[in-house]
């Protein structure tokens, strides 16, 4: 299902994200921590780009550099906006930001958290069209009606508060939100992690039908990979704060060229007694972005490391048609993956 | 269910309920099942399905306002049964049982080791308190079981605070700490829902050696599908307080009965499947505890579900075949006595 002809929306070049480690009465800097250390990729224009990985992987660091929740230290974003220019989010200020945010919203994880329980469902999905410039109220009740059909929510339940609603129906609540004002990005971090699984798959469900609908593109941040498989066209993998690995969803999956991609896959605990799954085991544990061992970060855990990979960090690179890695070895080593 | 004369655990017809100011919320309502020793018996239930509190009330620490309200759970000792249902929760007899014969291995390893002790002092701790050994001998106890679990250093690592560890560290010290006084039965929480995957399958990895090698037995509870299918030997499926299915692992996964299990096994998002593909989904929510529906508590999402049937008439735990259990009406039409 990739849409190979699709041009970039979003384009991401060599982006870094550094946090410096202050100590003491002077705040003296004593050290980095490389939470995303030079990223690259492109999602394009009504798809879904997985981004997947461990805790403190940097993946929602990426995420939120991309929405300019926070400012990158270093590289580029360039994003095609409505109007067809290109611009780069990286060096834009508050105020030149401000018509572009509209474009680009958040799907939060926790849909406890993420709605404000002292306002109603009409406030929470209403305030991005009043902030907008919406600010008839008529006009606003209506396109939250709609909105709230859209994503299978009962108009009706508008004035109420969302203690009133379960967690799937929460998070329902905040999907409209984040639709309410047009976006053509939508940034979903973990958006059914914290779900049951019968109601997982219902939002699951609800995000591939308004994809189609609206035309929308997803930049879906996961760690569960099953999830990734069901939703995306496209996962990057991404280890201590580099990508080490790009490929269409079918082609990671089944012929991942990454060992720490492989690792990750064959961790999974498969739903089936009869497949033994998690008997390889990986070493030790992720080293932490403030600290990262020379050469390939990977190298430490990696079954198949030769010396080179103790010195030279591998750089990520075409290795087929749209799979990239970063892995000296990828063309010699044959991974298992799951078929 | 399996012969009850070997069974480590029995629980018969637990009931433990939740007396709120809003009404009663009967968090587990008649639940039975047996453990054995050196088999894995799986727990597994989406939120409010009354799993967690099934281990609270095994372990007598069920907070107010919940009270054990009905039911028996059987300790084996020797040749007698102990019905821990009956003792009292802070007495004597519970907590030389708690700890010792029966250990927790929590969700949460970072807010189960006090943050201002060592890990080695509380090893230590649990050690002495259940144990006739000298303070030397608990110190040596305490370093081979953090080697067991495969900690590097151990000696160093007894010095150390919980905070000073990874989350994969903090899970086998907290599995080392549940070990520390040889128990016949381990309760492990959700043990990995808080850790990555790839420490999820080390840890996993870790249970199952420790567990042939000791021969305990454990219950295992969890959300994931996936982690049961790969840890437990024997499964029950809970659903608002009741067991939907119970059976061997391998019956419950291929050949389930339930039409809960059933849709829960088919909107699982496994790796497996072809991107992109529609789930088949669950219609509706899980009720709030407070509004169990009458009758079979999953009829107003079954798809299979009789009307005048399902909905009036709760459904008993019935064999269907062999060890397979189900409580749902397509097989029987064998009602719960109230």
């Amino acid at each position: 299902m990739t849409r190979p002809n699709a041009a970039p929306l979003l384009e991401v070049r060599h982006l870094r994200k550094h946090f410096l480690i202050r100590k003491g009465f002077v705040r003296k800097t004593v050290g980095t921590v490389r939470a995303v250390d030079d990223v690259s990729f492109s999602v394009n224009e009504g798809e879904t780009l997985g981004l997947v990985g461990e805790s403190g992987c940097g993946k929602t660091t990426t995420a939120r550099c991309i929405l300019r929740a926070m400012a990158p230290t270093s590289g580029q974003m360039l994003f095609r906006t409505s109007g067809g220019r290109t611009v780069d989010l990286a060096g834009l200020g508050r105020r030149e930001l401000r018509p572009l945010r509209p474009q680009m919203q958040m799907i939060f994880q926790d849909p406890y958290g993420s709605l404000n329980p002292r306002m109603t469902l009409a406030d929470i999905v209403g305030e991005p069209l009043l902030v907008n410039g919406m600010t008839g109220r008529r006009e606003r009740t209506e396109r939250v009606t709609e909105l709230l059909r859209l994503v299978g929510m009962p108009p009706e339940y508008m004035q109420r508060f969302p203690h009133a609603f379960s967690g799937g129906q929460r998070q329902r609540i905040g999907i409209a939100r984040a639709l309410s004002v047009n976006p053509r990005l939508v940034v979903a971090d973990e958006p059914v992690s914290a779900l049951d699984v019968s109601v997982q798959a219902q939002i699951l469900n609800l995000l591939l039908d308004l994809q189609e609908r609206l035309h929308l593109t997803y930049l879906f941040v996961a760690h569960n990979l099953g999830v990734v498989k069901h939703i995306c066209d496209r996962v990057a993998v991404m280890y201590v704060g580099k990508l080490v690995e790009l490929a269409d969803t079918e082609t990671l999956y089944r012929t991942p060229r990454h060992p720490y991609t492989a690792a990750l896959l064959a961790a999974v605990p498969v739903a089936d007694p009869r497949i033994k799954t998690g008997n390889v085991e990986l070493p030790g544990e992720v080293p932490s972005p403030a600290h990262p061992p020379p050469g390939c970060y990977f190298h430490l855990r990696c079954a198949y490391a030769v010396d080179r990979c103790k010195v030279e960090p591998p750089e990520l690179r075409e290795i087929g048609p749209a799979h990239a890695v970063a892995c000296h070895r990828a063309e010699e080593l044959s991974l298992p993956g799951i078929t | 269910m399996a012969d009850q004369t070997q069974a480590l655990l029995s629980v018969r017809d637990l009931k433990t309920h939740f007396m709120m100011d809003e009404g009663v919320v009967k968090a587990v309502d008649g639940v039975s099942f047996d453990v054995h020793a050196g088999r894995v018996f799986g727990i597994v239930g989406e939120s409010g399905c009354g799993k967690s509190v099934t281990m609270k009330a095994v372990l007598r620490v069920v907070e107010p306002p919940g009270r054990i309200v009905g039911g028996s759970i059987l300790l084996r000792r020797g040749e007698e049964m102990i019905d821990l249902a009956k003792l009292a929760p802070n007495g004597r007899q519970m907590r030389s049982i708690r700890g010792a014969e029966i250990a927790l291995i929590p969700q949460e390893p970072m807010a189960s080791f006090s943050p201002v002790h060592t890990i080695g002092n509380q090893i230590i701790e649990t050690i002495l308190l259940h144990r006739p050994v000298s303070k030397e001998e608990a110190r040596g106890i305490a370093v081979q079981l953090l080697k067991d679990v495969g900690i590097p250093m151990p000696e160093q690592r007894l010095e150390a605070y919980s905070w000073q560890l990874s989350g994969g560290l903090r899970q086998r010290a907290i599995i080392a700490m549940a070990l520390s006084c040889n128990p016949r039965l381990l309760i492990a929480d959700e043990p990995t829902t808080a850790v990555d995957v790839t420490t999820q399958a080390q840890v996993l990895r870790l249970l199952r050696r420790l567990q042939a090698e000791r021969n305990s037995a454990i219950i295992f509870i969890t959300h994931d599908l996936g982690v049961i299918a790969q840890m437990a030997d024997y499964v029950t499926v809970m659903y608002l307080g009741l067991v939907m299915e119970q059976g061997p692992v391998d019956a419950v996964f291929h050949t389930p009965r339930h039409p809960y299990t059933q849709a829960l096994l088919r909107s699982v998002p496994s790796v497996d499947s072809a991107p992109r593909v529609k789930l088949p989904t669950i219609s509706g929510s899980i009720p709030h505890p407070f509004n169990r529906p009458a009758g079979c508590p999953f009829h107003p999402r079954c798809s299979s579900a009789m009307a005048g049937k399902c909905d009036a008439r709760t459904p008993a735990l019935q064999p269907i075949e062999g060890e397979q259990a189900a409580s749902c009406f397509l097989h029987h039409d064998v009602e719960v006595t109230p």
